[in-house]
């Protein structure tokens, strides 16, 4: 598996998420720099981080939306490639159009910062084949802007997709319908705001974050 | 030319600074003597200095880069003022 992670300035997990796709799937793994405008060919994922990308200026990842790199990660995802965008990723992979929706202040002011528990709604993504019959998954949030809204109809659309991925046990942060994680329609794209690279081995507290690297390595070797 | 964008979020979308700020004014307003204060929304406001010389040309310019970068319009509305 050939993975690269983003790189903005302001990111500030772009390490965790390396280390958390080496660590689980033995990947090699290119850092990218976000003014670079070709990506490394034969990428099976690319990793947007969590971070303050642009420090959440105008909006959260809207600036970092417009970068070089972004535009070739919207022609790699419209290729099939797999995306996966945690937290500012998230955020950043909404403003860029390949994610519906859009991130609000979290209803209760305040930045959540804790573990939290994320029932799997859709276990049949490439993202989520590997979790078998686990029902719910620790991981931590941290954030100030991961109330996710999305307009009736396409919450609708969202929902009657099957796209949301991930739902929080208890809403945290006024999410619509209690969303932590969508994919888009083409399913190759998911954006959550929980993160599974702060939860991949023990150590860290839970390992729940492992699976969804797995699942992509799975992918993989089923292809 | 010199333009004003304001940026506020859509009337249906929960603006939870605008909801702090009217509970604060209304908790304050007994000692201060002001009240019955509602629909308070938190918004932006941008201004900056464009060469062009044409108003519409300029205000054309501002619209695409509110579309493009300054407002999400998933989320938020605004409002162009070129002078």
């Amino acid at each position: 598996m050939k993975a690269a992670v983003l790189v903005f300035p302001g990111s500030n997990c772009d390490r965790d998420c390396k280390v958390a796709v080496e660590t689980t799937t033995g990947a090699q793994v290119e850092m990218v720099w976000h003014e670079e405008t070709s990506l490394p060919s034969n990428l099976d994922l690319i990793v947007v981080p969590g971070g303050f990308s642009y420090g959440d200026y105008l909006r959260c990842g809207a600036m970092a939306s417009l970068s070089p790199v972004m535009a070739e990660v919207v022609k790699a995802a419209n290729a099939g490639v797999s995306v996966l965008g945690i937290c500012n990723g998230f955020q950043i992979l909404c403003e860029s159009g390949l994610l519906p929706g859009a991130l609000l202040r979290n209803s209760g002011l305040k930045y959540v910062c804790k573990p939290i528990e994320l029932t799997i709604e859709n276990r049949k993504t490439r993202f989520t084949s590997a979790y078998g019959e686990q029902k719910t998954v620790w991981m931590t949030q941290g954030n100030g802007d991961g109330n996710f809204f999305a307009e009736p109809d396409v919450l609708k659309g969202i929902e009657d997709n099957g796209q949301v991925v991930f739902r929080y046990v208890e809403n945290p942060n006024g999410s619509a319908n209690n969303i932590a994680g969508i994919v888009n329609s083409a399913g190759n794209v998911l954006g959550m705001m929980p993160h599974p690279d702060r939860a991949f081995e023990p150590a860290l507290g839970s390992a729940d974050g492992a699976p969804l690297f797995h699942s992509l390595m799975r992918v993989l070797q089923a292809a | 030319m010199k333009a004003t964008v304001h940026i506020f979020l859509k009337a249906g979308v929960l603006d939870v600074q605008g909801k702090a700020v009217e509970g604060a004014l209304n908790g304050l307003g007994p000692v201060q003597g002001w009240g019955g204060v509602s629909n308070v929304r938190v918004g932006k406001v941008l201004e900056f200095d464009l060469t062009a010389t044409d108003k519409a040309a300029a205000e054309a310019e501002v619209k695409a880069m509110c579309d493009k970068l300054l407002a999400n319009t998933v989320i938020e509305s605004y409002r162009i003022e070129v002078a």
